[in-house]
């Protein structure tokens, strides 16, 4: 077989049955064998759509997501993807064209160190150089990607590599597959238990760990059996279903205020699965003060990393979850969840949907209509930005896996291309794109590979004319001063409709469930552009490094009124 | 307190850059990183010195042994272990002196390697404390360069601590 045959034969034997790319010189041998082998090539529009396909893919379904992409511009262009996935631990494959290696180091035509460039941002990556290796490489690659905390693998492989023939081994094993975590410790879990047991005013903090983990019932035993509230951060929603009375919703910089103050005010914090980011513990000093830590966590790197914790169990938090649920004792905690429950009623008063008609359409009331007309059984992909956060806020998820949302990194224009890849990988599910006018359009050119694919995936732009989430900062932060962030845009719906999809703009309350229902009956997807309040804040607010529950909060109704 | 890891690694091309990329972007403060090869082929031995009131030790090894091509890492700070640093001291030395020099390092256990017109070449291992104050005493005499390997060390006894 050539090498170029090789690589193709591999993604089948790993159950890869689609790869999202874009094809260059540097990669024309592996094209060019493309064909015989029983895998559809997405042809994207840039690669950095091809990066968060994978991505997105890999999310909705928990399998590998791979990406192809030429030497040098295509492969810097993988670069956002890769991060992203880095960041979120989402195992990917990416495969790249290289110069022929008797080039390498001459500065070749399309030439750059891609293994140089991306190993910060990878789990591991490789450079082929010989056709022998390219089999071991791959299957090391995917079993990389997949172990432990998963993440992106990286293949570079030689021009000459795919044009150069060998007999075809597969190794049954992968010589190396990177680590796995430890069976969690005994005696830790004991330590575990016995602090929950004595616990008051205990909290779970649940991560994208949960997700990962496939532990959400496991998580579900333990909060009944213990009686112990759940918080999320924005990579767990659907870890745990919202509408459990159990769940608080997310917590950290825009998580509710009674979520950041029971956080402040537990006696111990059960973290599972998540990495205690910045974005959730707000100034570290100040974090869950008066709280015994317990961390279960499948990265050793990630233990006491931010936080210092009493008992650290470094290990699957599914295998951990099912040792440690029979441990804990049966147990109430009335009066420290109708506490919690005081503070939810407060935060319900200030809610933007409780608000009297004011006649004019928020961002927060396309969320919520979009959540009552999909019954909340959608897969919703959401860009970064204000909306991002009021998808958090308004889309109560149930199930693991119904948000895709790039958390760590924050990648805008990251929503219509990981919508791609979440519809090839769930074709069955119902799959919103939720994205700003800003970051939508930075990937807007992938509406073509949507066509082309001929995909049923429905986007809702929130156009508020601004690059919000900046703008928010500014008028908080800057006295207002909109530098850079009052935006341009064009009409999304003839845009769409110039790429042949279904589309229309909505600028009232009233218009908005007619324009949901059409674009939900539409067989071939569609846009809507919701034209919303231009300088509404997402609320509440933990100002960066501040203590969490020093939140800035939405103005009082009554305040609000007379505004 | 300095904390010294000792890690087992592939020795393939690339792999001293992950462990260098990792430290400067984790912004780990490092004291010295030596790697050389080890007893079986294809792998070999780093001995990595941390100073920890900097950087935690136990995050550097958490964050090395993540690296693919690191098959193992073990603090060795709390073992018994014989530590060396190697130093190569270039001292000013007129020849009438090279007796005096001689004698000197001898107490050092280092010996004279080269011998030049004006200068001679010291070899020295030992701790890094021993050679510390063999540098001290070189001085007065001038100490025109000096090139270290860094800690090199092993666990005393029958067993090493990266086994495999
Ligand atoms: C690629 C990239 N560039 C810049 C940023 C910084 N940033 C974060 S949110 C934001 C504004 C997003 O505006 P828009 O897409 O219109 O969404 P909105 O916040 O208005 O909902 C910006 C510029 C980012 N996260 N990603």
């Amino acid at each position: 077989m050539t090498g170029a045959e090789i690589l193709w034969e591999c993604l089948v034997r790993e159950g890869v049955d689609t790869v999202f790319g874009y094809p260059g010189g540097a990669s024309l041998p592996a094209y060019d064998a493309l064909g015989r082998f029983p895998i559809h090539h997405v042809l994207v529009r840039h690669e950095q759509g091809a990066a968060h396909m994978a991505d997105g893919y890999a999310r909705a379904s928990g399998r590998v997501g791979v990406a192809v992409a030429t030497s040098g511009p295509g492969a810097t262009n993988l670069t956002t993807g890769i991060a992203t996935a880095m960041l979120d631990s989402v195992p990917t494959v990416f495969i790249t064209g290289q110069v022929p290696s008797k080039l390498l180091g001459s500065d070749a035509f399309q030439e750059t160190d891609v293994t140089g460039i991306t190993l910060p941002i990878t789990k591991h990556n490789e450079l082929v150089t010989d056709v022998a290796r390219l089999a071991p490489a791959l299957r090391e690659a995917f079993a990389i990607a997949r172990s432990g905390r998963p993440g992106p693998v990286l293949v570079d492989i030689c021009k000459d590599v795919q044009q150069a023939r060998t007999t075809f081994e597969w190794p049954e094993e992968p010589a190396r597959s990177g680590w796995t975590a430890p069976a969690p410790d005994k005696d830790q879990l004991a330590r575990a238990a016995d602090l929950i047991a004595a616990s008051e005013r205990p909290l779970i903090l649940a991560g994208h760990g949960i997700v990962r983990a496939g532990a959400s019932r496991l998580l579900t035993e333990l909060a009944e059996k213990a009686d112990v509230p759940v918080a999320l951060t924005l990579l767990g929603l659907g870890g745990f279903p919202a509408s459990h009375s159990l769940c608080l919703g997310m917590m950290g910089m825009h998580g509710e205020a009674y979520v950041n103050r029971a956080i402040q005010r537990a006696d111990l914090i059960v973290a599972l699965g998540m990495r205690f980011d910045d974005r959730v513990t707000g100034k570290l000093e100040t974090f869950a003060r008066h709280a015994r830590k317990i961390h279960v966590e499948l990265d050793p790197s990630e233990i006491g990393k931010n936080v210092p914790v009493d008992v650290a169990i470094q290990a699957d938090v599914r295998e951990t979850l099912s040792a440690l649920v029979p441990m804990v004792p049966s147990r109430r905690h009335r009066a420290w969840l109708e506490e919690i429950a005081e503070g939810r009623e407060d935060t319900r008063s200030r809610d933007l949907l409780h608000q009297p008609d004011d006649g004019r359409l928020y961002a927060a009331h396309v969320i919520r209509e979009l959540w009552r007309a999909t019954g909340g059984d959608a897969v919703v992909v959401t860009d970064v930005g204000q909306h991002q956060m009021w998808e958090a806020q308004y889309y109560p998820h149930e199930r693991p896996r119904s948000l895709v949302t790039s958390g760590g990194l924050g990648t805008m224009g990251f929503a219509l291309p990981a919508a791609i890849g979440a519809k090839m990988a769930c074709p069955d599910a119902e799959v919103w794109v939720v994205a700003g006018d800003g970051g939508f359009q930075m990937t807007q050119c992938e509406l073509a590979t949507l066509r082309q694919e001929n995909l049923d995936v429905k986007i809702a732009v929130v156009n508020n004319g601004y690059l919000g989430m900046v703008r928010q900062w500014q008028e908080f932060f800057y006295e207002k001063r909109y530098s850079a962030t009052p935006l341009l845009s064009p009409d999304f719906a003839a845009l769409a409709a110039a790429y042949g999809l279904p589309a229309c703009t909505v600028a009232s309350r009233s218009g908005m469930v007619p324009a949901i229902e059409a674009v939900r009956a539409s067989a071939q997807g569609g846009l809507i552009e919701f034209r919303v309040e231009q300088e509404e804040a997402v609320y509440p607010m933990v100002p960066s490094g501040a203590d969490i529950s020093d939140m800035i909060r939405r103005p009082a109704p009554a305040q609000e009124a007379t505004a | 307190m300095k904390h010294v890891l000792l890690a087992r690694v592939q020795d393939q091309p690339g792999v001293l850059n992950r462990v260098a990329s990792l430290f400067r972007r984790r912004a780990f403060n490092i004291d010295s990183l030596t790697v050389g090869a080890s007893e079986s082929r294809g792998w070999s031995r780093m001995t990595i010195v941390v100073d920890a009131t900097r950087t935690s030790a136990r995050l550097v090894a958490a964050n090395l042994g993540k690296l693919v091509a690191v098959e193992e890492v073990t603090d060795v700070t709390h073992l018994p272990t014989v530590a060396r640093d190697l130093a190569l001291i270039r001292v000013r030395c007129a020849p009438e002196e090279r007796g005096p020099v001689h004698d000197l390092v001898a107490g050092f256990r280092a010996r004279v390697a080269d011998v030049g017109s004006d200068s001679v070449i010291v070899e020295a291992a030992g701790t890094e404390e021993d050679l510390d104050s063999l540098v001290k005493l070189l001085r007065p005499r001038g100490v025109l360069e000096i090139v270290r390997t860094g800690r090199v060390a092993m666990v005393r006894g029958g067993n090493n601590g990266t086994e495999s």
